[in-house]
């Protein structure tokens, strides 16, 4: 936390230093919130909670649903919190509310510790402990292990802070059935493994963006060549990794065929980024790997909501 | 707030923005006590609300 206010306004600094006053706006808190994270964390958290078919109360598993949102949120107001300084010397973030100047750090800071608690505290009121206790755990371990000390100091970063996105999954089925079962473990293990070839695709586009900010991002670290052979390793195993619901009964057809041709269109993209690694056509097939990335998870999970949720489930395996 | 603060006078735009995050701070708050109605019910049960006083 350091130089915020140096992107301050002047008017907005007299004007807070006079009134004591928040600047913020009821949007700015919840840009706070990163709200496309959370639409992933509450994706994720559902198929979690439908694959596991659980004998619950529609409204605790809401309310469950609910909170594992909020505290979703909660990490990435508190990640804000802690990363205004670097926010504020890249492009894509430095419109941030904390860096642009309209919430103060400290607004944020509390703002994130009361969703905090309150999410925790609540989910274990509605649900249990072990969710809640998990949900405090995934705030923790984005927040500290991932935010405060591996995002600045290895390009190991988001392999290891992946496993706080990967755990929505986890959480959501510990609330509706009171354990945790494999199914939600391969969801969680599906994640973590799409994570690093997902950012290293967008680390490969925004490197300056990282390099100006001091992250060190792999391609930053380890050089674009050496990412590039790693987001393909990364995809060489997702790929069948994202096959396991169908061998473990709880993907079906439809699954296993989006995973298959998913996968493929992963596998196809991630050799184009080993092979293209010069000029505009690397940049852009980097770009697509990003881009399809994002709907190769949202098919997967989408695909087996359909199939839980919605009765299409067909049986491949027994 | 000090004699300092006291002084100053918001700018009608301060003024709607208060009044934005005071009408999300009191929706919030409204949601919070129905869940917590909520999470009691449908724990417990209605019958928690059927007992001898």
């Amino acid at each position: 936390m350091s130089t915020l206010s140096n992107s301050f306004t002047k008017a907005q600094t007299e004007s807070l230093d006079h009134a004591g006053l928040s600047q913020g706006d009821v949007s700015d808190f919840f840009a706070l919130l990163k709200p496309r994270v959370m639409f992933l964390v509450v994706f994720t958290a559902l198929v979690g909670m439908v694959v596991s078919h659980p004998d619950v109360n529609p409204i605790l598993a809401f309310v469950s649903l609910l909170m594992i949102a909020v505290g979703g949120g909660a990490s990435g107001c508190l990640n804000m919190w802690w990363d205004a300084d670097i926010d504020a010397l890249m492009t894509r973030t430095r419109k941030r509310p904390i860096p642009a100047g309209k919430i103060q750090p400290g607004e944020a800071l509390a703002f994130g510790l009361t969703l905090t608690a309150g999410s925790v505290l609540i989910l274990g009121l509605a649900s249990n402990w072990l969710a809640a206790g998990l949900l405090a755990f995934t705030i923790f371990f984005y927040v500290v292990i991932y935010s405060m000390w591996l995002k600045r100091s290895t390009p190991q970063n988001i392999v290891i802070g992946g496993a706080a996105g990967a755990l929505p999954p986890v959480v959501a089925q510990a609330a509706v059935t009171g354990h945790v079962a494999w199914d939600s473990i391969v969801l969680f293990a599906i994640i973590f493994m799409w994570t690093p070839p997902h950012f290293w695709a967008l680390a490969l586009v925004k490197s300056g963006d990282y390099e100006r900010a001091g992250v060190p991002m792999m391609p930053n670290v380890a050089g674009p060549d050496s990412t590039r052979l790693q987001i393909l390793v990364y995809t060489l195993i997702l790929a069948p990794l994202a096959m396991v619901p169908v061998l473990m009964g709880f993907g079906g057809l439809a699954y296993a065929i989006i995973s298959l041709i998913g996968g493929l269109g992963m596998l196809a993209l991630a050799v184009q980024v080993y092979r293209l690694r010069q000029g505009e056509p690397a940049m852009r097939v980097a770009q697509q790997l990003f881009g399809f990335s994002i709907l190769y998870l949202f098919l997967l999970f989408a695909t087996l909501l359909a199939e839980h949720g919605f009765g299409f489930f067909h049986p491949v395996m027994g | 707030m000090t004699d300092q603060n006291s002084s100053y006078r918001l700018t009608p735009e301060e003024q709607q923005r208060r009044k934005r995050r005071s009408i999300a701070l009191g929706l919030t708050l409204g949601i919070l006590c129905i869940l917590l109605f909520a999470i009691t019910i449908a724990k417990l049960g209605p019958q928690v609300l059927n007992r001898p006083l």
